[in-house]
């Protein structure tokens, strides 16, 4: 397979890998907070 | 009455530490399989071309923007009629990403829309009704914060999770109720889905990846909302020792 024919996606690679890319942007965000909240929440945890 | 023991924090806590490793590894392996059957195995749309490989994402999102919703939905009647502590709690590890789903879907749609409709947007009901979710799921968020005594804060937002659930009969069934530019149901429980098989597949493939995801996301932060809310409690010195 053609990996530029790949990611042009039929010249609609803007629509289709924005989608694909947004939600792991999505993903990838939700994680560092949620991560950041449990460390957060550990800390508060330890004070009780 | 096994099942009940689980409703109090200190026996919640250990648990949701056991069970959410699992569904994580279950997301990555559908993610991987998902992707790989909708990009790579899946063939091209004859209509669409290869934008129609959005769908993977659409579909799934949308789900679970509306699934977890009503899933809120039911631990607001458990918040409101026994007074579960837990039940708030999971209300609250389950609006962040429900709003997360929401808005992808609602992002991705219009992707979708643009290059295949011609518009980013429209006010076609299916979309309305989807937006009107994302608000409810801020709504959520704000209301919930907003009130500083924390047990009116989870009566407040039981009552939007329980109400709101009824905006989503409307979101599923507004493509059969009313003209939408948005199309009809792909796949329905009752008829063999409308797309080709392996397209199906890799669809609920990525639909079963967002859920275990789902579940996984709210159980590591319900944890944490424990830990927030518990800080001080006596269950929290003795799990440490």
């Amino acid at each position: 397979m053609n990996w530029a024919e790949f990611f042009s996606m039929g010249g609609r690679g803007f629509y289709v890998w924005g989608s694909f890319g947004a939600f792991a942007l999505a993903i990838v965000v939700e994680i560092v907070l949620l991560r950041a909240r449990v460390k957060a929440s550990r800390a508060t945890g330890e004070q009780s | 009455m096994k099942i009940y023991k689980y409703a109090s924090p200190s026996m919640f806590y250990p648990l949701a530490g056991r069970i959410w490793p699992v569904f994580a590894v279950i997301a990555a392996v559908l993610c991987t399989i998902g992707l790989y059957m909708g990009l790579f195995v899946a063939p091209v749309d004859f209509q669409q071309g290869e934008v129609y490989r959005i769908i993977f994402i659409h579909v799934g999102t949308c789900w679970m923007g509306m699934f977890i919703y009503l899933v809120m939905g039911f631990y607001g009647i458990l918040a409101l009629s026994f007074n579960t502590r837990i039940s708030a709690m999971m209300m609250e590890a389950l609006a962040p990403t429900g709003a997360m789903f929401t808005a992808i879907g609602l992002l991705t749609g219009a992707l979708w829309g643009k290059p295949t409709w011609g518009t980013y947007w429209v006010w076609d009901a299916r979309m309305t009704s989807t937006l009107i979710l994302l608000f409810l799921y801020v709504g959520f968020i704000a209301l919930t914060h907003a009130i500083e005594d924390k047990r009116r804060a989870d009566k407040a937002g039981a009552l939007l999770a329980i109400v709101g659930t009824v905006n989503i009969p409307i979101i599923y069934f507004s493509v059969t109720w009313w003209n939408t530019l948005h199309q009809g149901m792909t796949v329905t429980a009752t008829a063999a889905p409308k797309a080709a098989p392996l397209m199906a597949w890799a669809m609920l493939i990525m639909a079963l990846a967002c859920w275990a995801y789902a579940i996984a996301v709210s159980l590591v932060r319900v944890r944490a909302i424990i830990l927030e809310r518990e800080a001080g409690a006596a269950w929290l010195g003795e799990l440490k020792k």
